[in-house]
């Protein structure tokens, strides 16, 4: 065997084959599962660059303003395609958004527990939600879309029967009180690179408030966040065993455990993953409203789902980016925050969503095509 | 040391009150091809899943290397060296071809809990493999749906041997392949064995076997009509065998019955 492979070894790398064209690296482009959401991506900009260029959307208050909106959504949208791309579906994550949101506000008003301990606490309920969903898809065989879709029911229901019960309201207010001196809040609540915004405020650079200062304070903690799980997301997929382990569960169950994949650890990981997702998506809205409200995160799982579709995920399982999620994320936060800059009506905005997913799903089907039966 | 590589003896399988396998001995060598033929129904899928772990035998002992052993898993099959390609090939198509290669067996580099998947290594130890049975990826990172069905065959026992297979059980691997893939997977076949690996070839195709095969069992209805070694048995032999020679002759009888009738 030695022998053999030296002389493989002293020849090229690869064996060039005379019927190898030469790959372009447009063409390599072509085949990656991101290509049409960031073309989406660009589309809208160039559009609403058109229609709305000097409206102010694009200004430092307004360009933000959108980007915090995708951000929440990318947050919940990179877990759910992970969770995709590991041929699963979770719908409850709207609900454990609600559900995370209470979890945070009642310990920390109504217990008096210190708002760190409220939210160690939501993100434990969130291992064991997605824990449970995890064991029971995994354990069942059932389809994750049966298991999940009763979880929203379940969760939705309980966040509000227990929100009532305890405080006899559905939402729960008062927490930005507590925000203040926390050790752990300002990962969720705070502002960055003020100083940036300053600077560009002190140099006319930036729209100005009455008072002096910029309009725009500073980066919101949703889109640090979710540039980081984009970064993270993508270093697991695409260069960790792990990430081997995600794409082979969602590609071939079977045969991924016949070669030794621990496929049913890996997918209750990816229903972890959601959950806490939505508890980081319910940490970052509570704080920022000061309030939770049981109703919180409605529809939320379908909009991540849609993201990921969009961002290349397929249906079935075993293909898709997390880039691709995170640009699905901003198309929709852009258009949902563009159109109040138009003088289209909002009321359009779903029909632009559907669309937008059914381009995504025909426009997918064709990459995967391309790539699994380019001979 | 054994003679032999792996030894089934008297192998008996049980499903309630059907009696699946009964009684079926077979020794494989070191470099030896013994293929296993049988019609539909004849027992091939219950004898696999007993060689490789997943069903555990009734009665009969398998003794591996001299040593009598006990499969609780297919885990413990593969770790003591017998590897079974199944049919569906465990292969993701929509993956490339080097993850394919070692899914679930990446290598890694990098320091503890920061670990990454080695792609580059990864990738040079798939093309090569590849390269060394004459199948030149064009570029590891392509997805292994735009291989022929021979070369993904090939992927699949080109992985388990590379991890270390000592025994290969395969199970129909020139079933769904043309004429021209089907001679380029027996032809490595040929080349595994050479290089004293224990190969065993379920097959029902007897064209395909018969030129690579160094010996023959035949299944039939659950039971074995024996194991032959190849100057034993000329091809018609074993075609008659394998097809249940009584069965066609009876056939042949009838025909000319009906054809009599319908001529009267």
């Amino acid at each position: 065997m030695s022998e053999k492979s030296k002389s493989i070894d002293s020849k090229k790398e690869f064996p060039q084959d005379e019927r190898l064209q030469k790959v372009s690296k447009l063409k390599v482009l072509l085949n990656r599962p991101e290509l049409g959401a960031l073309g989406g991506s660009i589309l809208v900009f160039i559009f609403f660059g058109i229609v709305a260029g000097d409206t102010g959307m694009f200004s430092a208050y307004g360009t933000l303003n959108f980007l915090d909106v995708s951000a929440n959504l990318g947050i919940i949208a990179i877990a759910a395609a992970m969770l995709m791309i590991g041929g699963e579906f979770d719908l409850s994550i709207g609900s454990m958004i609600g559900f995370a949101g209470i979890c945070i506000a009642i310990p920390a008003i109504y217990w008096g527990w210190p708002l760190w301990m409220s939210i160690v606490f939501a993100f434990a309920m969130a291992v064991l939600v997605g824990y449970f969903n995890g064991i029971l898809v995994v354990k069942t065989g059932l389809p994750s879309f049966i298991v999940t879709l009763a979880m929203l029911f379940i969760l939705r229901g309980a966040t509000l029967a227990i929100t009532r019960l305890i405080t006899g309201r559905t939402q729960v207010p008062g927490l930005r009180v507590l925000i203040e001196d926390d050790p752990i809040a300002w990962l969720f609540a705070t502002d960055t690179f003020k100083w940036l915004f300053t600077w560009l405020g002190s140099m006319k650079l930036i729209e100005l408030r009455t008072d002096g200062t910029p309009l725009a304070t500073g980066i919101p903690p949703s889109v640090i966040w979710f540039v980081l799980l984009t970064i993270v997301a993508t270093w697991i997929l695409m260069k960790t065993r792990y990430g081997n382990w995600i794409f082979a569960s969602g590609g071939d169950k079977v045969g991924a455990t016949n070669v030794g994949v621990p496929v049913g650890r890996v997918k209750i990981s990816l229903f972890i993953g959601t959950a806490c997702a939505a508890t980081l998506f319910a940490c970052i809205q509570v704080l920022d409203a000061g309030s939770a409200d049981t109703m919180r995160g409605t529809l939320k799982e379908l909009e991540a789902i849609a993201a990921a579709v969009v961002g290349g995920c397929l249906l079935t399982g075993g293909y898709g980016s997390a880039i691709g999620a995170a640009f699905g994320a901003l198309i929709f936060g852009t258009v949902s925050m563009g159109i109040f800059y138009t003088d289209v009506d909002t009321d359009w905005f779903k029909v632009f969503l559907g669309a937008m997913m059914l381009i995504a799903v025909v426009f997918n089907n064709y990459i995967r095509r391309r790539v699994t039966e380019s001979k | 040391m054994s003679e032999y590589l792996v030894e089934f003896n008297n192998i008996s399988k049980f499903f309630g009150k059907v009696i699946a396998l009964k009684d079926v001995t077979m020794k494989i060598k070191r470099g030896e091809i013994m293929c296993l033929l049988g019609d539909n129904g004849a027992g091939k899928s219950t004898l696999i899943k007993t060689l490789s772990g997943v069903h555990r035998p009734d009665e009969g002992e398998i003794i591996v290397e001299g040593n009598k052993t006990v499969f609780d898993s297919p885990k413990d099959a593969l770790d003591i060296g017998i590897a079974t390609v199944y049919q569906d090939l465990a292969l993701v198509s929509l993956m490339s071809v080097t993850r394919n290669f070692f899914m679930g067996r990446e290598p890694q580099k990098g320091i503890p809990f920061l670990k990454t998947f080695d792609i580059e290594k990864a990738n040079e130890i798939a093309a090569n493999r590849m390269g060394q049975i004459g199948i030149d990826v064009r570029d590891p990172s392509q997805a292994v749906g735009t291989m022929s069905g021979g070369e993904r065959q090939c992927l699949a026992i080109s992985r388990a041997i590379y991890f270390g297979a000592k025994v290969l059980i395969l199970d129909e691997p020139t079933s769904a392949l043309g004429v021209h893939q089907a001679s380029v997977v027996l032809k490595y076949i040929v080349k595994a064995a050479s290089q004293g690996l224990g190969v065993i070839l379920i097959t029902h195709n007897v064209h395909h076997a018969y030129p690579v095969g160094n010996s023959f069992t035949v299944l039939n209805r659950g039971k074995s009509l024996g194991t032959y070694s190849k100057k034993d048995l000329s091809r018609e032999k074993l075609l008659s065998m394998m097809a249940g020679g009584e069965e066609l002759d009876k056939l042949e009888v009838e025909l000319k019955e009906i054809d009599r009738i319908s001529k009267s």
